[in-house]
């Protein structure tokens, strides 16, 4: 007996006609098929998520690869290039005065003699300097220099900066009216005039006790992190507070104060995650303006103190045989342009991947 | 609106008060008189200069008194060369304010021209190749730019002559001091030109069947300029400092060069003064930018 026999259907009726479908129609769906009907992604944090975001940018990708070689050749180079940066060439512990200002990859006269009588001699990969150093090492300490400015100084404006915005955003009222103030004038002082000044006059004022860093590095350089300590700070502190102010206005910090959290732990818990997305990119966007900064202050004749190297110094120093000596200004030229392409590249991408609506 | 400008020129000026201050006090911690020389000069006599000059009198009379003579005009002496300082700013800057006048106006032009042409263009070659030379451009800093370029120029290829007092060759100056700021402005130019591309206006524009010209030039490209101009202020000052570097290394007897041989001389009050002279300037274009924005843009609310 069949169940269309014995019913017969309304034609306006909705109900499906089961005579169109076969038997098989019915079949339960194997665990194979029920997988795939599962169209959920893994479950990403915003982290994964934006790092994966990241890497599908070629030229984020391109630029951290750079940026790691390199670190890589910063690093290890020292390790296996025999000579040091404030080494002024020498042959069997007698002073080479012929290896002044060599193309890269030359030897001088003497070199060449003790070549000839069997020793190896390592290669000048950039050549040398007009007072004999190997050229290729101060390239690589001066690229040291350069990162560990880029790196402090943007350390020290991100702790400043985040302490002091997030102190004036989350405290609102009259306190971030008036230490708004004080940012707004800050802001609007001349930055540079300010650092050569403060470097000229805490060049005459500041002494450190010979061989440590600080002393080697030079006061220009200690007063250029004091500068970035009291002036860069601003467009980092604004940056946050903003951030804080729109953030505390969300729905889930409302929730969060709701049910009783103290505000330790709705900065720790859910403002501090939200808007460290955008610490990390003006952190990151930051370095590449300190080695800039730095490379215009070895110029004006401010820089770090020789026979300490940066890339600024170097370029300028390359100026007085530009004629004859080009290479000189290129090598630390190129780094510099590579370096600080780089990591703008990678700050822009960093921007692309984890904060959209910053993009400007 | 009148309130606004009025507390906006309040801020300045004690903007510049506050600069004067700084640099006032931090010259005054430098260790050692003006007139501490080798040849060492009697107790008396340097007694004599301390009260011709008012240095014996307390700190802050001393800032009083050089306060007055900054209102009079009155820079003081060069330590190293016993110039009116005044009159070597009056001499140099002409020449300074030339160079950075130009570069700014060829970075505002051509930084529009091409951003707008990029964001028209846009993912077609011209928009590519745009893209790519600013990106290259805001990595270059304009010391080795310029280096460079009178590297290539000057000596290479001697298509332009090594600047001297007689021939005034503005060309590879203006081009390295105007490089960073146009690659900055093409960028910028180039995004707000594609937001005011997207607005409502132009898609009404476009239904009542504007021309493609009038459509660009009267609708887009004037909308797009805002931020341009809030990005000017702030360009002031990367040129001001900016041409010290050009100046130095194309010899032009501008300020800025006259600066960094001041810093190189330890001339502490030719210091003193550039720095409150070039303040006071960026300062003044600051001002004058953050007011033609809100003149420009009535959306923006008096604050």
């Amino acid at each position: 007996m069949n169940a269309n026999e014995t019913f017969k259907k309304n034609p306006l009726s909705l109900q499906l006609d089961l005579s169109k479908f076969s038997q098989e129609s019915f079949i339960p769906a194997t665990d194979e098929e029920k997988r795939q009907q599962g169209v959920m992604g893994e479950s990403t944090t915003f982290f994964k998520d934006g790092m994966r975001k990241l890497f599908k940018n070629p030229l984020a990708v391109m630029s951290i690869i750079l940026i790691g070689l390199i670190l890589l050749v910063v690093i290890f180079a020292p390790m296996i290039v025999p000579y040091k940066y404030e080494e002024i060439l020498s042959v069997n512990g007698v002073r080479d005065k012929g290896a002044k200002n060599l193309a890269p990859f030359t030897y001088s006269e003497k070199e060449q003699e003790f070549i000839n009588n069997g020793g190896s001699r390592f290669p000048h990969i950039f050549g040398t300097d007009e007072q004999c150093r190997d050229y290729f090492i101060r390239v690589v300490y001066g690229t040291r220099i350069s990162f560990f400015i880029g790196l402090f100084a943007s350390i020290i404006v991100l702790i400043i900066g985040m302490l002091y915005g997030s102190i004036s955003g989350y405290l609102g009222g009259k306190v971030d009216l008036v230490m708004m103030r004080i940012v707004d004038i800050i802001y609007s002082l001349p930055d540079m005039l300010m650092i050569i000044l403060l470097s000229v006059v805490l060049n005459e004022v500041l002494k450190f006790s010979s061989g440590s860093l600080l002393a080697k590095l030079g006061t220009n350089m200690v007063s250029l992190f004091i500068v970035f300590g009291l002036l860069y700070w601003v467009g980092m502190a604004r940056l946050i507070r903003g951030q804080i102010l729109s953030i505390k206005e969300n729905e889930y910090v409302l929730a969060a104060k709701s049910i009783g959290a103290r505000p330790g732990r709705i900065i720790k818990k859910h403002i501090l995650p939200n808007c460290l997305s955008v610490i990390i990119i003006s952190t990151a966007l930051q370095i590449p303006s300190a080695i800039f900064t730095e490379s215009f202050l070895s110029f004006v004749g401010i820089g770090v103190k020789a026979p300490m190297p940066s890339l600024g110094s170097l370029a300028n120093a390359a100026r007085e045989g530009l004629q004859s000596y080009p290479y000189k200004l290129i090598f630390p030229a190129i780094v510099i342009c590579l370096i600080v392409l780089s990591l703008n590249l990678l700050g822009d991408g960093l921007r692309d991947a984890f904060d959209p609506k910053l993009k400007r | 609106m009148g309130k606004y400008i009025v507390k906006r020129i309040l801020l300045a000026i004690l903007t510049v008060f506050i600069i004067c201050l700084i640099t006032f006090f931090l010259m005054h911690a430098v260790p050692g008189g003006p007139f501490n020389k080798e040849k060492a000069l009697s107790q008396a006599t340097i007694e004599a200069l301390n009260a011709r000059y008012n240095l014996d009198k307390p700190v802050f009379q001393q800032f009083l008194l050089y306060m007055r003579n900054l209102f009079k005009g009155d820079f003081g002496v060069s330590l190293k060369n016993g110039r009116e300082i005044t009159a070597i700013i009056g001499e140099s800057f002409p020449i300074s304010a030339k160079l950075g006048f130009s570069a700014m106006v060829v970075a505002l032009f051509f930084g529009t021209v091409f951003g707008s042409t990029a964001a028209l263009m846009r993912n077609k070659l011209p928009d590519r190749l745009i893209v790519f030379f600013s990106t290259l451009f805001t990595a270059v800093p304009s010391f080795i730019l310029a280096t460079l370029l009178l590297l290539l120029f000057c000596i290479k290829l001697k298509w332009v002559p090594v600047w001297d007092a007689n021939s005034n060759n503005y060309l590879l100056p203006v081009i390295a001091l105007s490089a960073y700021p146009m690659a900055y402005i093409t960028r910028l130019a180039k995004t707000s030109m594609l937001d005011a591309l997207s607005q409502d206006y132009i898609r009404t524009a476009r239904a009542k069947g504007v021309s493609k010209f009038k459509m660009i030039f009267k609708h887009a490209l004037r909308n797009s300029l805002i931020p341009v101009i809030t990005y000017a202020g702030p360009q002031i000052a990367y040129i001001i400092t900016g041409s010290m570097v050009i100046e130095t290394i194309f010899t032009v007897g501008g300020l800025g060069s006259k600066f960094v041989t001041a810093i190189t001389n330890r001339d502490y009050t030719m210091i003193m003064a550039t720095t409150i002279f070039l303040a006071t300037l960026m300062v003044i274009a600051n001002l004058i930018c953050d007011l033609l924005y809100k003149l420009v843009d009535p959306r923006i609310k008096y604050d």
